[in-house]
């Protein structure tokens, strides 16, 4: 028996366009997630680390290889993997607490504990006063730590996180960071954590996964060897982010050049203008 | 050409307010009103079952949108009133065909404003929901027809006002008691105060049980989802 919490092996997953050629969305992905490991899915945009969340979520479907959870396939979405999504998902005709207590009713845990445990949870994430608020009261930040404590009150072994911060502003995300990691040291939550922002990465994860594109698959990893709780300006992590950025520009110029044709070149930073002012898509 | 609204033409003459209240005490406009609205409301709570059920169905089965959906909007394309003379062949001139036409109008706006409604919940809250375990009924329940609430009220509103109009032209083609065959009494003896005063009962019920029931319901519930932040 393999010794791993998720682990993934030879996924590949490929949707089909009109006419076209389909496009290979992961490429031969093979990784395996040990219990309590916070993994961080880095990359640009079309990388697939939105896809491969996903599939571990059982949201969508490998097109083939094999996903194992507790060394079991899975069957489909699960209350053992619970997502974040980036854009909170409240439910708007609930309040912030029933919103809370809705995994915990869909589980039969009676209404008087379901209650207790949300109040709880809604106390960690510093949001108790606004129990009895509606969604469309609350700010991006505190929307995103009720869609968290709406995760975490029921106790899943795998919380998914698809960018859950991308849409908050700086200073509500350095917040959120801490948060989040104190949560993950006190429950020991194996996290899946997908984002395009370097810093993020580093800071809270375990391993960064960098993701490549066109193909999309996996292109390194990066374990994080920094004490915790971390500290973005620690030696350590900054080394790191620039290996990271210089392997990541590689991705992003592949991205760039097939977006706007030999017009950009992302190491000199300007656009190249030829002498007979042919920019390279002969107009 | 006009009645007298309040001072009439020859001392002891008609005035549309005179034949309103004398209509009111003596019970004949009340009686009639009573009539047109029982069946109003026996219609558009048969309705509203019906349109759900099928709109449910059009939603989650493709076969039955590709089918039953179709032939819904061709159906609805028929003004109401022109059932009514079918109706009658098929239910006589009594209130089986006015209660009829009011739930075939009815029926068909809610089945198409339903279906429309659950085909938009956004995919967002479906996936959040079954991320966290829930799937077939507790998600339709808990989810999809709640997150359609405020669009169900819209549709039922305005399946409300196609059920008022198709009521009063039931009745003012069947005869068959009611507000719309007082109207036609009134049309035929020819007392255009009869009309008015009708005409104006069933512009005070619409708009009232519009503005103060349904306009409510709405403003309650957009206010709690937080759509609307007035009053």
């Amino acid at each position: 028996m393999t010794e791993g919490h998720i682990i993934l092996k030879n996924v590949h997953k490929e949707f089909q366009r009109k006419d076209n050629d389909p496009t290979i969305a992961l490429d031969d992905v093979s990784l395996t997630i040990k219990k309590g490991e916070f993994i961080s899915l880095l990359g640009p945009s079309g990388c697939g680390k939105s896809t491969l969340l996903n599939i571990v979520a059982g949201l969508e479907k490998e097109s083939s290889g094999s996903l194992l959870v507790n060394n079991k396939p899975i069957k489909g979405p699960g209350n053992d993997r619970i997502v974040v999504f980036q854009e909170s998902g409240l439910f708007p005709w609930m309040s912030v607490l029933d919103n809370v207590m809705y995994g915990l009713l869909l589980k039969k845990v009676p209404k008087e504990e379901a209650k207790v445990r949300a109040m709880d949870w809604l106390q960690k994430v510093h949001l108790g006063k606004f129990a009895q608020s509606m969604p469309h009261e609350l700010s991006g930040g505190m929307k995103q730590r009720v869609a968290i404590a709406r995760a975490l009150v029921t106790d899943p072994e795998i919380l998914l996180m698809d960018e859950p911060f991308a849409a908050l502003d700086e200073q509500t995300r350095m917040v959120l960071h801490k948060e989040l990691e104190k949560l993950w040291r006190e429950t020991g939550k194996t996290i899946i954590f997908v984002t395009h922002n370097i810093r993020e990465a580093v800071v809270l994860s375990d391993r960064i996964v960098l993701m490549k594109t066109r193909p999309g698959g996996i292109k390194n990893i990066f374990p994080v060897q920094a004490a915790r709780p971390r500290k973005s300006s620690d030696s350590i992590l900054i080394h790191l982010e620039n290996r990271i950025l210089t392997e990541l520009e590689q991705e992003m110029e592949k991205v760039l050049k097939e977006e706007l044709g030999s017009d950009y070149a992302l190491k000199t930073d300007h656009l190249r203008v030829d002498p007979n002012n042919n920019m390279g898509s002969d107009i | 050409m006009w009645p007298p609204l309040i001072i009439p033409n020859d001392p002891g003459g008609v005035t549309v307010i005179k034949t309103l209240v004398n209509g009111l005490i003596s019970g004949q406009l009340l009686e009639a009103t009573g009539s047109s609205l029982i069946r109003l409301f026996i219609g558009f709570v048969v309705a509203v079952i019906i349109g759900l059920v099928l709109g449910f169905l059009i939603y989650k089965y493709k076969i039955i949108d590709d089918t039953l959906g179709f032939f819904v909007t061709s159906l609805q394309a028929i003004p109401n009133i022109v059932w009514m003379p079918l109706a009658i062949l098929w239910f006589g001139l009594g209130v089986g065909s006015v209660i009829f036409i009011v739930i075939l109008g009815a029926a068909l706006s809610i089945t198409i404003t339903s279906s429309t409604a659950f085909k938009s919940v956004p995919p967002l809250l479906i996936r959040v929901a079954s991320t966290m375990g829930s799937s077939g009924f507790h998600l339709f329940r808990t989810v999809i027809f709640k997150s359609t609430i405020p669009q169900q009220i819209a549709g039922l509103r305005l399946a409300w006002a196609l059920a008022w109009r198709a009521v009063l032209a039931g009745e003012l083609l069947g005869g068959s008691g009611g507000l719309g065959t007082l109207l036609d009494l009134g049309r035929s003896i020819q007392a255009m105060d009869l009309i008015f005063s009708i005409m104006i009962i069933i512009g005070v019920i619409g708009s009232f049980i519009d503005n103060f029931i349904f306009v409510r319901i709405e403003r309650y519930v957009l206010r709690k989802w937080g759509i609307q932040t007035t009053h």
